[in-house]
């Protein structure tokens, strides 16, 4: 009852992806959309930790690791841009900035 | 025991600050939840035994990339609610249910698999007379994952550049009317030298 496996902690990350994800889904604002890719990059991590700690392995712990560099380089590259979208329209909303009309 | 009790009380915080993340109409609550819950998720991360890996958790994603966020955030208005337009809120969430259906198949498949041997145990370092998630963490990352290291120092400057070159270009002016800008000044200037040559 009280034993924590691996099977919980896969759950809570499956959880806090389909969170980010309903995120992404239901977000039009830019700025929100990238709080909700953290979320599920988040949860990824969760995930990779996890099943390096039941299996013993450092690989988990080192496939985390990177995401976080990619998730932090993509955080300084994606605020610039939005700055700039900022600047070009005065909005962050997907609805205002869209030019292709489909 | 004491496992559990931890357990459930960083997912549990963890499920709802990042719920609030995903709904919530106001950058600000928005921003300091997804902090919040960061901080939650080092904890999943040390109770696993991954220990460095909780304490980068804390100095990038808590530390940087918030500090980035709210550097972000004095550019645009954070005071006014954010207003969406929600199409179908009930395909959204079934979508979302589903998700979360095939990603834990798919994480727990692994488990089912038998002939799965670890390649890079924990406790390397004892061979050499240290202990700790660091030492081991560090012996990995410095012989066996050294290139993607290096590669990923790489892609972080690269990423430097270039929120340098976006963001901190210009940053007085739009970037996009800067050529109007010119143009009006020239014309500005034009007309102070025509009432000069009038006068």
């Amino acid at each position: 009852m009280f034993e924590i496996g691996v099977s919980h902690y896969l759950i809570l990350s499956g959880i806090l992806f389909s969170i980010g994800f309903v995120g992404v889904l239901r977000r039009k604002n830019l700025l929100m959309l990238f709080f909700a890719t953290e979320i599920m990059l988040n949860a990824v991590n969760v995930a990779f930790a996890a099943i390096g700690n039941y299996y013993g392995d450092l690989s988990g712990q080192m496939f985390a690791f990177f995401i976080i560099a990619v998730a932090a380089s993509e955080v300084a590259v994606g605020l610039g841009l939005l700055i700039i979208l900022y600047k070009k329209y005065g909005s962050l909303d997907l609805d205002v900035i869209s030019s292709m009309k489909g | 025991m004491y496992e559990f009790i931890a357990f459930y009380v960083f997912a549990i915080s963890t499920t709802v600050l990042f719920g609030i993340t995903a709904l919530s109409k106001n950058v600000l609550y928005a921003m300091t939840a997804l902090a919040a819950g960061m901080v939650m998720i080092s904890g999943l991360f040390f109770l696993l035994g991954a220990d460095f890996l909780g304490v980068v958790q804390l100095i990038v994603y808590v530390g940087a990339v918030m500090a980035l966020y709210a550097f972000a955030m004095m550019f645009f208005d954070a005071t006014k609610d954010v207003k969406e337009k929600h199409g179908n809120p009930t395909l959204v969430f079934l979508l979302g249910g589903l998700m979360a259906l095939v990603f834990v198949v798919m994480f727990s498949a692994p488990i089912i698999g038998e002939n799965i041997q670890a390649l890079y145990p924990v406790g390397l370092s004892e061979n050499l007379g240290m202990s700790g998630n660091a030492q081991d963490v560090g012996l990995v990352l410095f012989t066996k994952y050294l290139i993607p290291f290096e590669v990923a120092a790489l892609m972080l400057l690269v990423a430097m550049i270039a929120g340098i070159i976006l963001a901190g270009k210009k940053m007085d002016y739009s970037l996009t009317e800067c050529e109007a800008a010119d143009d009006e000044l020239k014309d500005e200037e034009l007309k102070v030298e025509l009432e000069k040559g009038e006068a």
